[in-house]
């Protein structure tokens, strides 16, 4: 992939992440997270990761985004609009998203694989949706598994809380 | 990049949509019209040209002529943005459809993605934000409700929808569409793997979760491409009109030609997975020479139209579910059926002689 489209998705990603946080209204921050969301997919797709972009267009743009708008549309959206920005609290974010990035930077400096450039990737050859699944089905089998059973686990909860008789 | 892969990617890009699937789309508008006349036993539009040929142009100018109105409290960019996301994902996902075999030795898709089937599930389940955003952003009870609904509607039958297609893919081995077409060129159209191969038990017994995958896969499809009998988001006679109640002029035409665009790509993607794509039984592919590409595309394109009018015949001879009855059909019949029939077909694959 050309360089100039990772700068544009990369920024498209940062842009949209941004308006997440700055957008008053939910359902413009929601709306921001899924433009986010493609980005990162297709920043996924250009690494040759396409099973790993499309799976996080259809589960995170496609499904999750969708029960959050579904959700925030029910809401009262009037009450949240009108609410100011904290200052304390966003200076206190600020700070923290600060630190991690210097933070970041130091251990970068201090490790040597992270210093020189590597070649450039070669187109693979191979299915990525079949290395995937040979790999989760030999190697990571037993994660998988319990992976599974935690989230039958989360589904019966849900069902269990949502069956409840009210008092 | 190689300018020819551009090149021909490029007309294969605007042949498609403006030679194809555009026209389709408004001709599937007078068909529909057509169609439910016959069945109503009427005329249906027979003024404009003969037998009423020129209808589409006439509605399109019509549509285009008409007051853009925007009602007042509208949120006004996502108003505008709505019809927009409406139409955009149905038409995306035609690209990694192969409508042909090759012609002049390219090959008639316009993105062989290994993902295939995957892309068009994401894309389709983009598809929501349209109807959703248009009903939020206008503002009003009646196209929020519908918008609620199909939101809802939509994420209850993805469910199937993916799970429906898991055995046809168990038999292919990858999730390439090309290679699905591939797959039934050499041992049968999944809809009816027997056939050419009548005293082989293996493809009677596989004939068996084929068709279950087939008959919730297409009613799937109905639910998400909001057609009747799963038309809730749009219920005339509860919503008055549902999502696009608010919307008037080329925008509402835009969520109406949305809703046939899915329809297609619907129907393009059925055909693909159940009826052997563009692939004939006796009619050899593109490689045998140009005119059998045409061909090819010729097959394809009215295996479409053939499944276009089953939709059609559909909607014009059930009623509408009750919204209760079309959640519980979805989460505890057709999402059930589909997850056992991925291990009966697992099953049959697995302890099943295949020869």
């Amino acid at each position: 992939m050309p360089p100039f489209l990772f700068w544009l998705f990369a920024s498209l990603m940062l842009v949209f992440g941004a308006a997440v946080v700055l957008n008053r209204n939910p359902v413009a921050s929601a709306l921001s997270l899924v433009v986010s969301f493609l980005g990162l997919a297709a920043l996924f797709m250009s690494l040759d990761a396409y099973f790993v972009g499309i799976i996080q267009v259809l589960v995170y743009a496609g499904a999750v985004m969708v029960l959050f708008l579904f959700i925030i549309m029910l809401l009262n959206l009037r009450a949240e609009e009108g609410r100011r920005i904290n200052w304390l609290a966003a200076t206190g974010g600020i700070v923290v998203a600060l630190i991690l990035v210097i933070q970041i930077f130091s251990v970068i400096g201090h490790f040597q694989a992270a210093r020189q450039t590597f070649p450039s990737l070669e187109r693979s050859t191979t299915d990525d949706v079949w290395n995937i699944g040979a790999l989760l089905f030999s190697n990571y089998n037993l994660p998988f598994q319990i992976v599974g059973v935690l989230v039958l686990v989360a589904t019966i909860g849900v069902v269990l809380l949502s069956k409840r008789e009210p008092r | 990049m190689d300018p020819f892969f551009i090149i021909t990617s490029l007309l294969k890009i605007v042949g498609i949509l403006f030679v194809v699937i555009l026209p389709m789309v408004s001709y599937a508008v007078y068909a529909e019209r057509k169609v439910s006349a016959a069945i109503q036993d009427r005329l249906g539009p027979n003024r404009v040209g003969p037998a009423g040929l020129f209808q589409p142009i006439a509605d399109m100018f019509k549509l285009l002529l008409k007051e853009d109105f925007t009602p007042r409290n509208v949120n006004t960019f996502y108003y505008w943005l709505a019809p927009c996301l409406a139409v955009m994902p149905a038409i995306i996902t035609i690209a990694v459809v192969p409508f042909g075999s090759t012609l002049f030795g390219v090959p008639m898709v316009i993105a062989d993605v290994n993902v295939g089937i995957l892309f068009v599930f994401a894309i389709a389940s983009l598809g929501v934000y349209g109807i959703v955003i248009g009903g939020w952003a206008s503002n009003s009870k009646y196209p929020f409700l519908g918008g609620i609904r199909s939101s809802s509607q939509m994420l209850s039958y993805e469910l199937s929808l993916g799970l429906a297609v898991i055995p046809v893919f168990l038999l292919v081995g990858n999730l390439r569409l090309t290679s699905v077409v591939r797959y039934q060129i050499e041992h049968g159209w999944f809809i009816a793997p027997f056939v050419g191969d009548w005293m082989n038990p293996w493809k009677w017994v596989l004939a068996v979760p084929m068709i279950i995958s087939f008959l919730v896969f297409m009613i799937a499809i109905f639910a998400e491409t909001n057609r009747l009998p799963f038309d809730l988001p749009e219920a005339e006679q509860e919503l008055a009109g549902g999502y696009n109640t608010e919307y008037s002029s080329m925008k509402f035409a835009l969520f109406f030609l949305g809703e046939y665009a899915a329809m297609i790509t619907g129907s393009a993607v059925i055909v693909t997975l159940f009826f052997g794509g563009w692939h004939f039984p006796g009619i050899p592919d593109g490689s045998r020479g140009w005119i059998f590409g045409v061909i090819n595309i010729a097959v394809f394109f009215a295996k479409v139209a053939i499944m276009i009018f089953i939709f059609m015949w559909v909607r014009w001879t059930l009623p509408r579910f009750r919204y209760d009855q079309l959640m519980r059909l979805g989460w505890l019949f057709f999402f059930e059926i589909a997850l056992v029939n991925i291990f009966v077909a697992a099953w049959i694959l697995a302890y099943f002689p295949s020869s």
